[in-house]
């Protein structure tokens, strides 16, 4: 389990910075995103893998490490969900507001 | 961390101390908060009224500084009795930062100064000022300076004094910046605050060197611990850099260039800022170091030499000022070289002399700028070599500006005489053997017989000779009102001169103990000391004086302004050009030299630098990756990863001429992200990552139609040149190598026994204390919920920002065209006479799109399901908003942007706006009812039918936080969609415009 997915993690993020480096807007839109699933994983493995043990606990009861998977790194992910979306957003449309002006699509506005 | 200890601090009651605790209420205690604040206050009422109320900006300053005044003359009593009066509050106490104010007697001497002048230059700028201009800004202004400075001298805490310092510094900026229309006002003020903010800077680590040596920043602790300080080996460094704060403020040489040019002020502001308070502000702070640091040879030197070089050059150079307010700029810089090397002397009697004369050149130096200020106003020109013969226009004027002007040469029976006096009598005393000392009688007697010079200069030239000749205006007496703050300040020279033990002797006393406590000496503060030398050397400075003003009468004349032969060497230059070459040929030169305006390698450099960051203090460390077991690996799992892999590698190869291909890998990768949550035990994440995943590739799905095409060419491999070859190469290990290491990382922590952590904590307490069993959702909205309000004012923020670029964007016109499949349509359309144009389309869609106009209120449904459950089982607000946003756009593919338009009301901004509002309410909320920011409480309400349904104040929170991202989602994803509507109609427009493309 922690083998795959750390392997999984390691091909994502590689994906993702190689394509940081490309010359093309589009490409690092694309290489960003993949290096956000990587840290996100990254992250939510920093809980430990845990099969069937979600954090929701009995009504009225306490929950404990032991029983249920890592909360805090979840909570932390979902956030950076949400902030990794609004980064991509935002990169899109500097990336055609960027194409609009120049008329290129090379990151730095020239090829 | 901050800000939860800030919003800790201000839910805490305040903690309201005074150092006497058997007095429950020490009214002078609590009167210094109010002699600090209330100038603030008054300056922040002042701002809000309109501009043309100048008369009730005055009249709400003059109240305030009477105000301060009375509670200054109050407060004399009390301080001259009980010596030290302090008030504190609680600020940040874990980094000794506390609001303490304290009163001595040399605190108590400059408030009376600062409310005292204050007071007369508001009735004095009251009719200087113009009604054309702002003048409640002025006021305003005015009284955020006034506050500034007696925060400053009444502060007793030093990191709080250094906020007051600043505070001044930047203040003073905006009041020498007042006329911004004039570029010598704005040159001025930024020279200013270049020079007294750098001061403030070495001063604010000087002052943290001190307390550093003494262990805590209280000043009472600081004062008694004199011996340490002076003895400690960081004694040098906090001496240079609180001279270099203080000697840039009270503008000492070399840092004294920048007090002429900030004349460009208002006069009110130079006889306030120049007279009274600013310049003095270093004085002050020599004065109150001056027992923890005087004595040792450095204090003697560094401060003698500064000292004595102002003294003689600002007097030497303000005999050859052509501009009145120039000559009391260079004689001001002379009269505070002289206090500094009173200061330097470290002898005890110097030091009364030096307080006694802040106050003397306070008095006489302000009602000599407001004498400036009333010839300006009534003339219509401030030089010297156009004035003449205004005796007998301005009668009163005229002797007022005299007996001040003899003060300000030291002419007895004047105030100014007698600190001159006490000044020549130190001169002479021997302090320390060594060549400056000996020099300063010598310097003391030639500085004194300038000041003589110009003074004689100022009088003689503007108000004897022949009538002035085609002035501005006709010159007569100003308004009754304007000259008596100037009658009042020359009333106190006169009174002081005469008898000073009587006036003035009783307050300097408080003053002097305040210092020198225990080693107050002997002073005596009589007019006449009999004939000795220090008035041998008054008697030459005067007789030289008049005679060096004779014989240069006729240069002065006719010459141009600025001193003879060093006329070239001027601060100003030097400082500008060392500005320049700072802020612009060094920058240059670094950016040319050491970076790049190139993303590729700033990005390759980030990615090395983290690399290497990671890799060198786990290698430093020993660092071994845990041993790689392959049993017990889920095949399953292993085959969902490889298909993720697959996806990564795919989307990396194809993103530069298959976009749509690389979206398509992409959106497969969030898939397995998406599945490893379900797997792994994160169904929130799950859910919320399915739904951002489904967002984002609309999004960029409706982005791909602006970017240009790009053809994959048939490139042979011996067409691609070494060079891009080896680039490839590098990029493609330095990735791999990042890739690598991320996997080691994260196979080794992952494989390892968990520490003990706090997440425990949110376990124990999401049902106990935040009323939900979803620990994730609990944590967000309750625990860490000013986290998410942080955050989703981020994508608000965001949101924004997108809308406001595409408001702006004109795509490129290669794209403009429709798409070649919805050409291909519309030919169709147009061959077929049965046909409208347009038709093919909504044929194409016609089966999807009756589906997703149904799947409207299923998806509402399934917001509002994944909404209410959030708190106990996974969904939630995001989760909730993204999915309703989800619908809104389906309706968009399904109809059309205009097809939606007509028949939902969509108003994302104001949606983000009450998501806003409600969430800070709901935190101001239990503000209100005396909890930490966004404390919440929870029940569970029973309806019928539906059953339990959990009602935290969360869900408050929850709803702010739907309302948020639903409208920043349907934002982004309209304001892109309506790129296709408003392009054509932009480039049909655009030619009209100019007559020619304006994008």
């Amino acid at each position: 389990m922690e083998l795959v997915l750390s392997a999984g993690i390691g091909v994502l993020a590689a994906s993702g910075i190689w394509l940081l480096f490309r010359p093309r807007t589009y490409q690092v839109v694309i290489g960003l995103s993949l290096l956000s699933y990587a840290v996100n994983l990254f992250i939510f493995g920093m809980g430990r893998l845990r099969v069937d043990a979600p954090p929701i606990i009995e009504k009225g009861g306490a929950g404990g490490l032991l029983t249920h998977s890592d909360p805090l790194p979840q909570a932390l992910v979902l956030t950076a969900i949400v902030i990794g979306f609004a980064m991509t957003a935002l990169f899109l449309v500097v990336l055609l507001a960027s194409r609009g002006f120049s008329g290129n699509d090379h990151v730095d506005g020239r090829e | 961390m901050c800000f939860a200890s800030l919003c800790f601090a201000l839910a805490e009651p305040p903690a309201w101390t005074t150092i006497r605790e058997e007095r429950p209420i020490d009214i002078a205690a609590l009167l210094l908060p109010v002699l600090v604040f209330a100038p603030l206050a008054g300056s922040i009422a002042a701002i809000c009224l309109p501009s043309r109320q100048g008369t009730e900006a005055a009249w709400l300053s003059g109240l305030v500084a009477f105000l301060c005044l009375g509670i200054s003359v109050f407060l004399y009593l009390q301080v001259s009795h009980r010596g030290v009066i302090t008030w504190q509050m609680d600020w940040i106490p874990q980094y000794g930062l506390n609001l303490k104010l304290r009163m001595d007697g040399l605190s108590w001497m400059f408030s009376g100064l600062i409310s005292a002048i204050g007071l007369l230059v508001v009735v004095y700028a009251r009719y200087y000022m113009s009604p054309s201009d702002p003048v409640p800004r002025f006021f305003s202004l005015f009284l955020a300076f006034m506050s500034a400075m007696l925060g400053l001298v009444l502060s007793g805490n030093l990191v709080l004094m250094a906020i007051f310092w600043e505070m001044t510094s930047i203040v003073s900026f905006l009041l020498i910046g007042y006329w911004y229309q004039n570029a010598q006002a704005r040159d001025g003020a930024r020279m200013a605050l270049t020079i007294t903010a750098t001061g403030g800077l070495c001063l604010l680590v000087g002052l943290m060197l001190i307390g550093h040596i003494v262990g805590s920043y209280d000043l009472d602790a600081v004062l008694a611990s004199g011996d340490a300080i002076r003895n400690h080996p960081l004694y040098l460094v906090a001496l240079i850099l609180i001279l270099a704060g203080a000697l840039t403020k009270s503008a000492q040489f070399p840092f004294h260039f920048w007090l002429p040019h900030a004349m460009a002020a208002p006069t009110p502001v130079s006889a306030f800022l120049h007279s009274a308070t600013l310049v003095k502000a270093g004085i002050f702070l020599l004065t109150r170091f001056w027992p923890v640091m005087a004595g040792t040879d450095a204090w003697f030197w560094l401060v003698g030499l500064a000292g004595l070089t102002t003294l003689l050059l600002g007097a030497y150079f303000a005999i050859f000022q052509h501009d009145l307010k120039g000559l009391l700029a260079y004689s001001t810089i002379s009269h505070l070289g002289l206090i500094t090397v009173l200061l330097s002397l470290g002898s005890p009697v110097a030091a009364v002399a030096a307080i006694f004369h802040t106050l003397n050149h306070a008095t006489f130096k302000a009602s000599l700028f407001m004498a400036a200020g009333i010839i300006d106003h009534e003339t219509g020109t401030r030089d010297i070599r156009r004035l003449s013969g205004l005796f007998r226009y301005m009668p009163h004027t005229a002797t007022l500006a005299m007996v001040a002007s003899a003060s300000m040469a030291g002419v007895p029976l004047l105030n100014g005489f007698l600190s001159k006096e006490m000044f020549f009598a130190e001169a002479i005393e021997t302090h320390k053997v060594n060549l400056l000392d000996t020099l300063t009688p010598y310097v003391a007697t030639l500085a004194s017989l300038f000041s003589v010079t110009y003074s004689v200069r100022f009088i003689h030239s503007v108000f004897f000779g022949p009538p002035p000749r085609d002035l501005p205006k006709i010159p007569h007496e100003p308004v009754r009102w304007m000259r008596l703050p100037v009658e009042f300040l020359v009333l106190a020279c006169l009174i002081v001169g005469v008898v000073p033990s009587l006036t003035i002797g009783p307050m300097l006393h408080t003053a002097v103990t305040a210092v020198l406590g225990a080693e107050t000496p002997y002073y005596s503060l009589a007019v006449w000391h009999g004939w000795n030398l220090p008035l041998f050397m008054s008697i030459i400075a005067l007789v030289g004086g008049v005679l060096l003003y004779v014989l240069m009468k006729p240069y002065l004349a006719n010459s141009v302004e600025g001193p003879p032969y060093i006329r070239r060497l001027e601060g100003q230059r030097i400082f500008e050009r060392v500005l320049v070459t700072l802020s612009w040929r060094w920058a240059r030169l670094i950016e040319a030299k050491a970076s790049t305006r190139r993303l590729q390698p700033q990005l390759r450099i980030l990615a090395a630098v983290s690399l290497l960051a990671a890799a060198v203090p786990l290698l430093h460390r020993g660092f071994q990756p845990a041993e790689i077991v392959l049993r017990g690996i889920d095949p399953a799992f292993a085959f969902v990863w490889l298909i993720g892999m697959a996806c990564a590698v795919g989307a990396a190869w194809q993103a530069k001429f298959h976009r749509l291909a690389a979206l398509v890998l992409l959106g497969g990768a969030g898939l397995i992200t998406c599945i490893t949550f379900v797997w792994l035990s994160a169904p929130d994440l799950a859910v919320t990552q399915l739904l951002v995943e489904i967002v984002t590739t609309v999004l960029i799905l409706l982005g791909l139609r602006w970017l240009p095409k790009r053809i994959e060419q048939a490139t042979k491999p011996e067409e691609m040149t070494f060079g891009v070859r080896l680039r490839r190469l590098r990029d493609f290990l330095v990735a791999v190598a990042c890739g690598l290491g991320l996997t080691l990382i994260s196979y080794t922590v992952m494989t390892r026994q968990m520490p003990g952590t706090i997440s425990s904590f949110f376990l124990e307490r999401a049902y106990s204390e935040g009323g939900g069993t979803n620990v994730v959702n609990v944590t967000l909205v309750d625990f860490r919920g000013f986290d998410t309000f942080g955050e989703i004012a981020v994508l608000c923020i965001v949101a924004l920002t997108v809308f406001a670029l595409l408001l702006r964007f004109r795509p490129a016109s290669e794209s403009l065209e429709k798409p070649e499949q919805q050409q291909v349509q519309n030919a169709y359309d147009d061959r077929h006479p049965d046909r409208a144009k347009g038709d093919s389309v909504s044929d194409y869609l016609f089966v999807p799109a009756i589906l997703m106009r149904w799947m409207f209120p299923v998806i509402g449904m399934l917001a509002a399901y994944l909404f209410f459950r959030g708190h106990d089982l996974p969904g939630g607000g995001f989760a909730a908003g993204i999915a309703m946003s989800i619908g809104f756009i389906l309706q968009y593919m399904a109809g059309g942007t205009r097809w939606v338009e007509e028949r939902l009301r969509i108003h994302p901004l104001r949606w983000m706006s009450i998501g806003l509002l409600v969430c800070s309410a709901t935190g101001l909320g239990s503000w209100a009812l005396g909890y930490p920011f966004l404390t919440s409480t929870s029940h569970y309400l029973h309806l019928p039918v539906i059953g339990d349904v959990p009602l935290a104040s969360a869900i408050l929170f929850d709803l702010g936080v739907f309302s948020l991202v639903l409208g920043a989602t349907v934002l982004i994803l309209i304001a892109l969609a309506h790129q296709s509507v408003r392009a054509p109609r932009a480039h049909i427009r655009a030619p009209r415009v100019g007559g020619k493309e304006v994008s």
